[in-house]
């Protein structure tokens, strides 16, 4: 009995170290803050140094030695603007990649990220983030502290971004106000609620080849949709949506 | 590579030169995936060829703003309507620097436009690839397609009325190898009640020791932390979008070393390093910010949270309780008087500040009829339909005389404050500032590395604000370790020949030592093995990586 019990109690420990490995909610390293220690962290006149593990979910460029990363664990996101990263070691932080992080905490036009950051890989476990559902989030104080998060939004509504020259609405612009030109940022409007929010497709996260580049350009004010994407902010809520699909 | 064979020239002989370039063309035909870099110079076609259609390419650089991608557009049209056989695609920029780190990437292949907006600095260092950049000087009075010549076939100005001033800034290393597009400087954009509720006047002449002042007291905090000036829980008081041009002019009007017209570096001086302990007192008191770590400095200034926001004229649009753009909510909007003053002063009496705003300037092609399509299309963009409207949409002001002493560009001066959009006021009095200013502005010389000082003269204030908002110690050892990071960074000692300038290549050093040679013809064996590797390697399809500098969102200038 004895022998069965240990051999159980042995299962379930190793299952629980494979889940911990698995899910991102594995222990923090000694030294390594919390998700809830770094958000307690001031971003005003001072930046703090702030050293955090998390999950690489997605790459946004890299550009002379310096990566911009989104990255997550199960208790919260991250995102890592300009960290220093060779061409070479930006090639290892595939999706689920688990990366130890110093950097600084700042706040830019309210999108709270870690700059001037340099990053080791933690080999073992891996974790991707399952997109949390912020639909009914959205207009209220708690969309905030999904922060950076892989997220998704459920039946919205297309609303007209803008006119053409030629006076008529259009779905989405090239840029935030029309001034660009395929390839660069796509901007477009969708609603919930008789609020609408402004939604962009980050061209470097997303260029114009992917799928959700192509979704957004054929998208017709009206349609109901579902996405998918980071929680990004700037002056106020503004996800980098990366999938775009008929809402089901 | 110009600069390399240059130097090998100067000191080899016939055989040991002849073998030189045997290597230096052996290098280059190898090299067929980097493409030439080198190009015949252009002569100028006696005629301009109608029969053949010609396609030109034109990388134009815009605010983020539409009514500027407009007016693009309808310049490209109106030019095609003209020259029917002409197609011109744009490609649009919001970033004068993607746009040289594009070139820069095309001289390579072989690939770059016809004709594209872009800053001296940058030029200087596309002209590392021979004959790449067209030298402007014998078109500007050939009598058939120059500045106004016999067979254009539109209003072209004259060289005469091409504001001197903003011309010239277009030449170096004795050639003319841009035209001005538009011109701008800095302002610096106030909230005016605030500095008024501090109980301080605004001066007649804005000085560095008011805006330090005012600023210092404006961080002044309540006991529940807010500040006593706003009521809120932000306030930088002075932002800086530009800290690279915050650098230059105040050592301009200090009157202290920058670099020589030769590329000669003198940014690291006590001077400086008084600059930057004076900006340190400041950042620490909580007076201080730049646009790379705090955001844009119009986002502050309206919505109170900002007393002096210095940026370009050419923002002027987004600065202002009733700015017609603004990438804040309304309801973050804070009403105030809103003054737009020239920049900060040493020397009240001897104003300086800095002339910056797009030049534009013309690639060599093989094919001299499109590089003289690319000339005539040039041309159009100085025309005054261009040029006033483009101006119209910022506080932008056109750089020929034709246009500004034109009816309808001086209609659209007196009608400032008429309505918040075409006319808005603090926009026609940016424009103002400069037309008012010409005679007190400047530009730093231009050189291959001169790029690189200025961001260097820039990462200098940007390092010291950020390391005293980390609580570290701004003082005489913190400041020799900067100067070395950031000589370090930006390559600035790799600039620096045996005569303390920007190597150019046209000192003569006597004759080049056996060892140099050997060196030279180990420098092309190792040149073959790289290429070999880099050939193997881009066989193997192992890359896929977004090469791009990470963009804020809504970049607009």
């Amino acid at each position: 009995m004895k022998k069965i019990t240990s051999l159980l109690i042995m299962c379930v420990l190793v299952f629980a170290c494979i889940g911990c490995g698995k899910d991102g909610g594995d222990a923090k390293s000694e030294g390594v803050m919390t998700y809830e220690e770094y958000m307690a962290v001031p971003t005003g006149d001072e930046q703090q140094q702030v050293v955090i593990e998390a999950y690489v979910q997605a790459k946004q460029s890299w550009w002379e030695n310096k990566a911009t990363v989104y990255a997550q664990d199960k208790d919260g996101a991250y995102f890592l603007y300009d960290m220093a990263c060779s061409e070479e070691d930006y090639a290892k932080l595939t999706p689920g990649t688990k990366i130890k992080v110093t950097g600084y905490k700042t706040e830019w036009s309210g999108e709270i990220e870690i700059i001037d950051a340099t990053f080791e890989i933690q080999e073992g476990s891996t974790y991707i983030a399952e997109a949390l559902d912020v639909t009914s989030l959205l207009g209220t104080d708690d969309l905030i502290k999904h922060q950076n998060e892989f997220v998704s939004f459920k039946g919205m509504t297309v609303e007209a971004a803008g006119k053409d020259d030629s006076g008529n609405e259009v779905a989405f612009l090239y840029k935030w106000d029309g001034s660009g030109q395929d390839g660069d940022d796509l901007y477009f409007n969708v609603s919930l609620n008789g609020n609408i929010y402004t939604f962009t497709v980050e061209s470097y996260l997303c260029d114009n080849t992917t799928d959700v580049y192509a979704a957004v350009k054929n998208l017709k004010i009206g349609d109901k949709i579902d996405m998918e994407g980071f929680l990004y902010w700037y002056e106020g809520v503004n996800p980098h949506i990366t999938s775009v699909t008929a809402a089901k | 590579m110009k600069n390399i064979y240059q130097k090998c020239k100067a000191h080899l002989g016939p055989v040991q030169a002849g073998f030189a370039a045997l290597l230096v063309g052996t290098a280059l035909l190898l090299t067929g995936c980097h493409g030439s870099r080198g190009m015949d110079p252009f002569q100028i076609p006696d005629e301009f060829d109608t029969e053949q259609n010609y396609e030109i390419t034109f990388w134009a650089k815009n605010d983020t703003n539409k009514t500027q991608t407009r007016i693009y557009e309808q310049a490209i049209e109106d030019f095609q309507t003209l020259y029917p056989n002409v197609t011109v695609n744009l490609r649009l920029y919001t970033d004068y620097g993607r746009i040289y780190n594009d070139v820069i990437t095309n001289i390579a292949t072989n690939t770059t436009p016809n004709v594209c907006i872009t800053y001296p600095d940058h030029i200087a260092t596309y002209l590392t690839g021979t004959n790449q950049v067209v030298p402007l000087e014998e078109l500007f009075v050939n009598e058939k397609y120059g500045l106004g010549g016999s067979e254009v076939r539109f209003l072209a100005p004259t060289p005469e009325e091409i504001v001197p001033q903003f011309l010239e800034e277009c030449r170096f290393g004795g050639h003319y190898y841009a035209l001005p597009y538009m011109r701008s400087t800095e302002a610096c954009y106030i909230n005016k009640t605030y500095v008024e509720k501090l109980g301080y006047t605004l001066p007649d002449t804005l000085t560095w020791d008011f805006v330090w002042e005012v600023s210092d007291a404006a961080a002044a905090k309540s006991e529940d932390g807010t500040y006593l000036v706003n009521g809120q829980k932000v306030m930088i008081p002075f932002i800086y979008k530009s800290t690279d041009n915050m650098m230059i002019q105040m050592l301009r009007q200090k009157q202290a070393g920058y670099s020589t017209p030769e590329g000669e570096i003198l940014l690291f001086h006590d001077t400086t390093a008084q600059l930057l302990r004076d900006i340190a007192e400041h950042t620490k008191k909580g007076a201080f910010s730049t646009f790379k770590i705090s955001s844009y400095p119009a986002n502050f200034l309206n919505a109170g949270q900002c007393i002096f926001a210095i940026d370009s004229t050419a923002g002027a649009t987004w600065m202002g309780s009733d700015a017609p753009l603004m990438d804040i909510s309304e309801d973050k909007v804070v009403e105030f008087e809103t003054v737009v003053m020239p920049i900060p002063q040493f020397d009240t009496e001897q104003p300086q500040m800095i002339s910056q705003g797009p030049s534009v300037c013309i690639f060599n092609k093989s094919n001299p009829q499109e590089v003289l399509v690319s000339w005539l299309f040039v041309q159009y963009l100085l025309t005054n339909q261009v040029q006033i409207a483009y101006s119209e949409t910022e506080g932008y002001v056109p750089v020929t005389t034709k246009a500004q002493t034109s009816e309808e560009y001086q209609d659209y001066l007196s009608r400032s404050g008429e309505d918040n959009t075409q006319h808005y006021e603090i926009k026609i009095k940016a424009a103002q500032l400069l037309l008012d200013n010409v005679g007190h502005t400047f530009v730093t010389p231009v050189f291959n590395g001169s790029a690189s000082l200025r961001d260097a003269a820039g990462q200098l204030i940007e390092n010291t604000v950020k390391s005293v908002r980390r609580g570290e110690t701004v003082d005489d050892a913190y400041l020799e370790k900067l100067y070395g990071d950031v000589t370090s960074l930006y390559r600035l000692d790799q600039l620096i020949g045996s005569n303390g300038t920007a190597a150019s290549g046209k000192a003569d050093l006597g004759p080049l030592p056996w060892t140099s040679v050997l060196l030279l013809l180990s420098l092309g064996g190792a040149w073959i093995l790289i290429i070999a590797y880099l050939a193997a390697k881009f066989l193997a399809g192992t890359k896929n990586v977004q090469k791009k500098e990470p963009h804020r969102q809504r970049n607009k200038q």
